[in-house]
């Protein structure tokens, strides 16, 4: 991010997706984190050891997207809510988002719901796949929604219909 | 009168941490804490801490005081007081207090003074409105309470606490208006920052409140854009119907104590106002006087703690208890300090801190 411009530049956003065809065979967690502050619990997080030891807890998170599953884990660890997880090989035309979603009321599964982007804009309509709330979480549950393909890199945020 | 060996002043994460490793280290602890809940701000803290686990990255503020008061609970050589005020250092090293209704002295051969910081305000016609808050203010009153403030809010500040805060008035169906900041860029976390525009809150740099408006409480506030020599600019008036206005403007150490006591004290601006002037192990110009967390300079809890924990082993030391494990502890804390000011923000604290150390 920008702190004038203030969100993800299309840049910082292309190097947090892992290279063409990775998400293509399953998913794997996206960390939009781009300003150096002092925060690691990401890596404790993963089992797989798919993001990198911390030599300065300021540096930013390195992340193997071929040894990541992702299993998710580490979107609940993140203090900064910064990680998502992204399939595009759920199926032809969509795509499968699983984001941290602290509020109340949680949605229900195939719930159509506001998918937006980074500034909090409409871009498409989703489908709420997933719901996962439970002791392990500690109170961020995770929403496992489908976008259609095209907008995998701008749906970053749900809301409910009115 | 009370004679104790180690008095800490403040049950926050600074307190209460100096007090665990004072009387690990052997020594007999009297925390004297205002309120009825100790913990200080981290009781209401229900985000996530960043830092490394040492610093309890991950869990939420909420839940980490009762792990210290647990702590503490367990540790017989310290006595918590709650609705405990401290109320006056005097030359002859005696302390009075009020616990629980109580005028009390106490005799403390070291003092740990961990008072924490209070919210500063910002000056504008009628920025006495009832609705316009404290930032820190509103989060005790949702967080603690349970009091929702107000449906429609304008948050003056973008540090961590104007983002965290507009977050969690967001959870609580609080519409935020916007953010705004008379500095030119956002100053907290950009990852804080994120949280709340992807919801469709709008971040506002570079702008100012010009008046609040409003006859029993506020309805509206004006805000006006700033130039690069921080004048108001003329026809650039954003008008917002509200009726909360948060001040999330920083924070100024509540020092009084320290001032009464005859500590040196210098203005730095890094640590957001005036300080004592303190050594590595925090002791301040006053022998047998420490100080740990935002009293000392404005920053986090996660430093707070490790300050604590720095203090409460200095002051134990000092009365001559020692052990094996003691000098690598201390080490562990320097380096953990180290670690969390390494980021942007670290940078200025770092700076202030190279003027009051001695």
């Amino acid at each position: 991010m920008c702190e004038k411009s203030k969100v993800a530049s299309q840049q910082q956003i292309d190097e947090a997706f892992p290279a063409d065809g990775r998400l293509a065979k399953g998913p794997a967690a996206i960390i939009e984190c781009f300003q150096r502050i002092p925060c690691n619990p990401c890596f404790a997080a993963c089992k797989r050891k798919a993001i990198k030891e911390f030599n300065d807890i300021n540096d930013l998170p390195i992340i193997d997207h071929d040894a990541c599953n992702g299993c998710g884990m580490c979107i609940v660890k993140c203090p900064g809510l910064a990680i998502m997880v992204v399939d595009a090989g759920y199926s032809a035309h969509e795509a499968l988002i699983k984001i941290p979603y602290e509020f109340v009321p949680l949605p229900n599964k195939t719930q159509i719901l506001n998918g937006l982007d980074r500034e909090g804009k409409y871009i498409c309509d989703v489908i709420v796949r997933d719901v996962w709330d439970s002791k392990t979480l500690d109170k961020t549950p995770i929403i496992s929604f489908s976008v259609p393909i095209e907008y995998i890199k701008n749906v970053r945020n749900i809301s409910m219909k009115s | 009168m009370i004679e104790v060996e180690v008095l800490v002043i403040g049950g926050g994460p600074a307190g209460l941490c100096a007090a665990i490793n004072a009387a690990q280290a052997g020594a007999q602890v009297l925390v004297l804490e205002r309120h009825e809940l100790p913990g200080g701000q981290l009781v209401k803290q229900t985000h996530m801490f960043f830092g490394s686990e040492k610093q309890y990255a991950s869990v939420r503020g909420v839940d980490i005081a009762p792990k210290l008061i647990d702590k503490i609970a367990k540790l017989d050589k310290i006595n918590l007081e709650t609705q405990a005020t401290a109320l006056g250092i005097y030359e002859d090293g005696v302390v009075t207090a009020e616990i629980k209704g109580v005028y009390t002295h106490i005799k403390p051969k070291r003092i740990i003074v961990a008072t924490g910081a209070s919210e500063k305000t910002l000056v504008f016609p009628n920025n006495d409105l009832p609705g316009i808050y404290g930032a820190g203010a509103v989060q005790t009153l949702m967080n603690v309470y349970g009091v929702k403030p107000g449906n429609n809010v304008l948050m003056v500040g973008a540090g961590n606490i104007g983002l965290i805060v507009s977050y969690q008035l967001a959870q609580a169906g609080v519409k935020i208006k916007a953010i705004i900041d008379a500095a030119p860029k956002i100053g907290g976390y950009l990852v804080h920052a994120a949280k709340v525009q992807r919801m469709g809150i709008p971040i506002l740099t570079g702008y100012t409140v010009k008046e609040a408006v409003g006859t029993d409480c506020i309805q509206k506030a004006v805000i006006v854009k700033l130039d690069e020599n921080w004048q108001p600019v003329e026809g650039t008036e954003i008008e917002y119907e509200v009726d909360v206005m948060c001040i999330a403007v920083g924070l100024s150490p509540l020092a009084e104590l320290l001032w009464q006591a005859g500590c040196d004290m210098k203005y730095i601006s890094e640590l957001s106002g005036f300080v004592p002037v303190r050594t590595k192990m925090l002791e301040t110009s006053v022998k047998g006087m420490y100080v740990a967390g935002d009293v000392c300079g404005v920053e986090e809890a996660t430093s707070a703690m490790v300050e604590g924990y720095l203090a409460g082993l200095a002051a134990a030391e000092s009365l001559g208890y020692k052990n094996e494990i003691m000098a690598e502890k201390r080490q562990d804390y320097i380096d953990q300090l180290e670690a969390l000011r390494g980021g942007h923000i670290g940078k200025k604290i770092l700076s202030g801190l190279k003027k009051v150390t001695i």
